[in-house]
């Protein structure tokens, strides 16, 4: 673990509250500037925020597992998002979904991998049904997938952060 | 004078005041029946089983409609009648229908209202699968597999106790309600009141039962098992016998537990009475040395434990006496011991309480010699009925029968513990007497239902002001009072319950809404009753002080001490790590009471002094949680040295001489 970037993010954490001036009305946007810096929302910090804000961690845990916005679980190196709106759901998406999950060997409850590189959610609708149906890697959005498709480009992705490594 | 009047079912209804309309429905005559409305919790509007037709405003739930003048409401047409159904039909799809072997079997308001509403099939598929019970705490167990989401329990610990444990979490079909980060109740800032228990309309919060564990020492015949009755339970276990509420049955309880087999049956008045002298004592003495005032009361176990969990401060202002429950626990076991001749370890206390936490305050580790606690088992009210009922004993055509002596001596002062206002009346006349002044006095002015209530007595001419709280969301506002200079008292009598001891976690569940009050006047009769009304003036206390107890004595038998503690089981969290070799390690505590001393202040002016000098390499960096020292916040912990109250400064001095003195080594 790089040490010295915990302990930035702790103090990120300070100024976040100290932006929003410890205001209990604004714990969501303080969870959502948190998620940032983290990648998720860890329990002691939560209970920090509670201390701070004087809400119970209870109703901070009930937030934050009300909106799928938030995870509560590391996220993976790479987060994908496969829609499942009206017009991705009639052009097939759950093929790719059932596709994908089986390629990296995920579940309705396990989303992400062991090795922590991906994380997969599925979305209501990205806005994008023009492409249906559509994924979303890291905020780029593929259109017109298969779930053959869908599995090369999870590879590709692979092969790319490989390669990555590999020069440096 | 006008007459306001709203039409319902096509009767004139009078209305003067009501909240909402489900009130002006119910005083009709009319049970809608509800899960989710208390009068005395906000409305919330859950369970939409109260939904009624207005004209012109469609259907309505009638918890959350105002009433207005002239409003048309039917509470009883064919769409409502299938619309109720519907809704049971559906809880009961996803409820653990285990009824026959639940805790809440016949005081369950699912099973109660399907069968009030002729629910006879359940036309939807039975959810199978279901959440473990945990049974994490010592007070309260919890099966969500029963929760109908209702809320009531969310509500009650928010808004009655402030303290805010269960919420509600995820969403939609996956909504349930937890503590948090789904950890145990055992785990988390739980404070074992138990009046979610007594809120929640199925069984999915219920009291921890020891029942087994109590018939098993009974059975057991190398012990001879003593009983301690609390005054609350003898005016509310009628209830459960069809006897009324308030009803004092202190005769009937002693025969039934002679008959379930416990070997001597004594009363915690008496321990209470020990109390009043102790704490009495202690505060004439904090109050002509003004020292440590205001004196709060300290007999609740929740309250001691919401104490230690958020007023760090407060804490060397509670009474060090310890509850009348562990004080009768402590000298029964110190004196039985010795009067009958039985090893402690044979001796077995178990407490009749109307109360959960008391469960929690049992199993302290300070209320134990050498791992043999002072008191064995608690059984609340609703235990202690189970138990009669398993003996299969007639409760309410019993005889009467009397305590054992010496623990069964008691006062009207001991007895009146048990309603809000009863502690600070009983040690007010022990003070009276103790001052010269007649201590048989009744003081009307502490009496009452309001969650808070003030008032100046004048006692050997001095006037004493108190406070009387009860709701531990009405003792956080009081106390929030105090900090910020707006209110002075000498002596604050807090109980977590509303209403004191007599609306318990472990007593009956409510039928009424006078039942508290009645169990109150109960309790109050039963003083009127007894000839002696002033702590002291217990001839077997007066004995056993002069026998037994010296001051060091009565100190190490009576009295305790607090600790602070932290609200949630965390684990610390590293920041930043350094090379091992010379590592100056810092815990910054982020705990509440530090945080609010500035913890986030000094962390941050800590770090910006290190990295200006440049030593962030040697430094490994820690927060915690709740180091459980908070009076003294900020504390900062540099490698094994705490430092309470720390500055800049001094932090950086303790982290300058760990590096002077590793220095040498490096250069070698």
């Amino acid at each position: 673990m790089n040490s010295s970037v915990s302990n930035q993010k702790f103090r990120c954490v300070c100024d976040i509250l100290d932006r929003y001036e410890h205001k209990s009305s604004a714990l969501i946007p303080i969870l959502q500037a948190i998620q940032e810096v983290y990648g998720y929302l860890p329990e002691d910090i939560m209970t920090y925020i509670s201390t701070a804000l004087k809400i119970s961690p209870s109703r901070i845990y009930g937030v934050a597992t009300f909106f799928t916005h938030f995870t509560l679980t590391p996220k993976g190196l790479h987060v994908i998002k496969i829609c499942d709106g009206t017009a991705c759901h009639v052009n097939r998406s759950g093929e790719i979904l059932e596709a994908v999950m089986k390629h990296l060997n995920l579940s309705d409850k396990k989303r992400t991998t062991d090795d922590g590189i991906f994380t997969l959610e599925t979305v209501a609708c990205l806005g994008a049904c023009g492409l249906a149906p559509v994924i979303v890697v890291d905020e780029k959005a593929h259109g017109q997938m298969t779930p053959d498709t869908a599995v090369a480009l999870i590879e590709a992705i692979r092969e790319s952060d490989r390669e990555q490594e590999a020069t440096a | 004078m006008e007459r306001f009047s709203i039409t319902i079912d096509q009767c004139q209804v009078p209305y003067e005041g009501e909240k909402n309309l489900l009130e002006v429905i119910r005083k009709a005559n009319i049970d809608l029946p509800t899960f989710c409305y208390h009068s005395e919790i906000s409305v919330y509007g859950a369970c939409r089983l109260c939904m009624v037709e207005v004209e012109g405003q469609g259907t309505v739930p009638a918890c959350s409609t105002p009433v207005r003048e002239g409003m048309v409401v039917h509470t009883n047409t064919k769409r409502l009648r299938k619309m109720r159904k519907i809704i049971i039909e559906l809880m009961l799809a996803s409820h653990n229908q285990s009824c026959t072997t639940c805790d809440t079997s016949n005081d369950c308001r699912l099973q109660a209202i399907a069968k009030q509403l002729g629910v006879r099939e359940v036309r939807f598929k039975q959810k199978k699968e279901f959440a473990p019970v945990d049974t994490t705490s010592d007070a309260i167990v919890r099966d969500p597999s029963k929760c109908v989401l209702c809320g009531d329990c969310v509500r009650v610990c928010n808004e009655i106790q402030s303290v805010g444990v269960l919420d509600f979490a995820d969403r939609g079909a996956d909504a349930r309600v937890v503590a948090c980060y789904d950890k145990g109740m055992g785990e988390i800032e739980c404070v074992n009141c138990g009046q979610c228990v007594k809120v929640c309309p199925v069984g999915a919060l219920t009291i921890k039962s020891e029942i087994d564990r109590v018939f098993e020492a009974i059975d057991d015949t190398s012990k001879t098992v003593v009983v301690q009755i609390a005054p609350a339970t003898r005016v509310a276990i009628g209830e459960q016998f069809g006897l009324d509420s308030g009803q004092i049955t202190t005769g009937q309880m002693i025969t039934a537990l002679r008959m379930v087999g416990f070997d001597k049956v004594f009363d915690t008045a008496y321990g209470a009475d020990v109390t009043v002298i102790e704490e009495g004592s202690e505060f004439l003495k904090r109050y002509r040395e003004n020292r440590d005032l205001p004196q709060f009361t300290s007999c609740c176990p929740a309250w001691v434990k919401f104490a230690e969990q958020y007023c760090p401060d407060v804490l060397s202002l509670l009474s060090s006496c310890r509850s009348p429950q562990q004080m009768f626990g402590s000298l029964a076991k110190d004196q039985l011991s010795d009067t009958l001749g039985i090893p402690r370890e044979d001796i077995v206390v178990v407490s009749v309480m109307p109360c959960t936490a008391k469960k929690f305050e049992a199993r302290r580790p300070e209320f134990a010699v050498d791992g043999n606690p002072d008191v064995d088992f608690v059984l609340t009210t609703r235990e202690l009925t189970r138990m009669i009922q398993e003996v299969g004993i007639d409760f309410s055509k019993l005889s009467p029968g009397s305590f054992d002596m010496p623990f069964g001596f008691n006062t009207g002062a001991g007895v009146i513990f048990g309603a809000s206002g009863g502690v600070s009346e009983a040690v007010l006349r022990y003070a009276a007497s103790a001052l010269g002044e007649n201590g048989d006095q009744t003081f009307t002015q502490l009496r009452g239902s309001e969650g808070t209530r003030v008032t100046e007595i004048e006692i050997g001419g001095a006037t004493l002001r108190l406070a009387v709280v009860s709701g531990l969301a009405n003792a956080r506002r009081l106390i929030d009072r105090i900090r910020s200079g707006d209110a002075h008292y000498d002596l604050i009598e807090v109980m977590a319950c509303p209403g004191g001891c007599v609306n318990g976690g472990g007593q009956p569940v409510s039928k009424t809404r006078d039942t508290v009050y009645r169990r109150s006047q109960g309790l109050y009769n039963n003083d009127r009753m007894l000839q002696l009304h002033v702590s002291d003036e217990n001839p077997y206390l007066q004995k056993m002080y002069s026998d037994r107890l010296d001051e060091t004595r009565a100190h190490h038998l009576l009295h305790t001490t607090y600790q602070n503690r932290k609200r949630v089981a965390l684990d610390d969290v590293l920041l930043s790590d350094s090379d091992p070799e010379n590592t100056v390690e810092l815990n910054f505590c982020f705990g509440t009471s530090c945080y609010v001393r500035g913890a986030q202040k000094l962390y941050n002016n800590v770090l910006k002094a290190i990295e200006e000098e440049g030593i962030g390499e040697f430094c490994a960096i820690r927060a915690s949680f709740c180091g459980e020292r908070c009076k003294n916040g900020p504390v900062l912990t540099v490698n094994n040295e705490v430092i309470d109250h720390c500055t800049e400064e001094k932090a950086m001095d303790a982290i300058h001489k760990i590096l002077a003195r590793k220095k040498p080594a490096q250069r070698v």
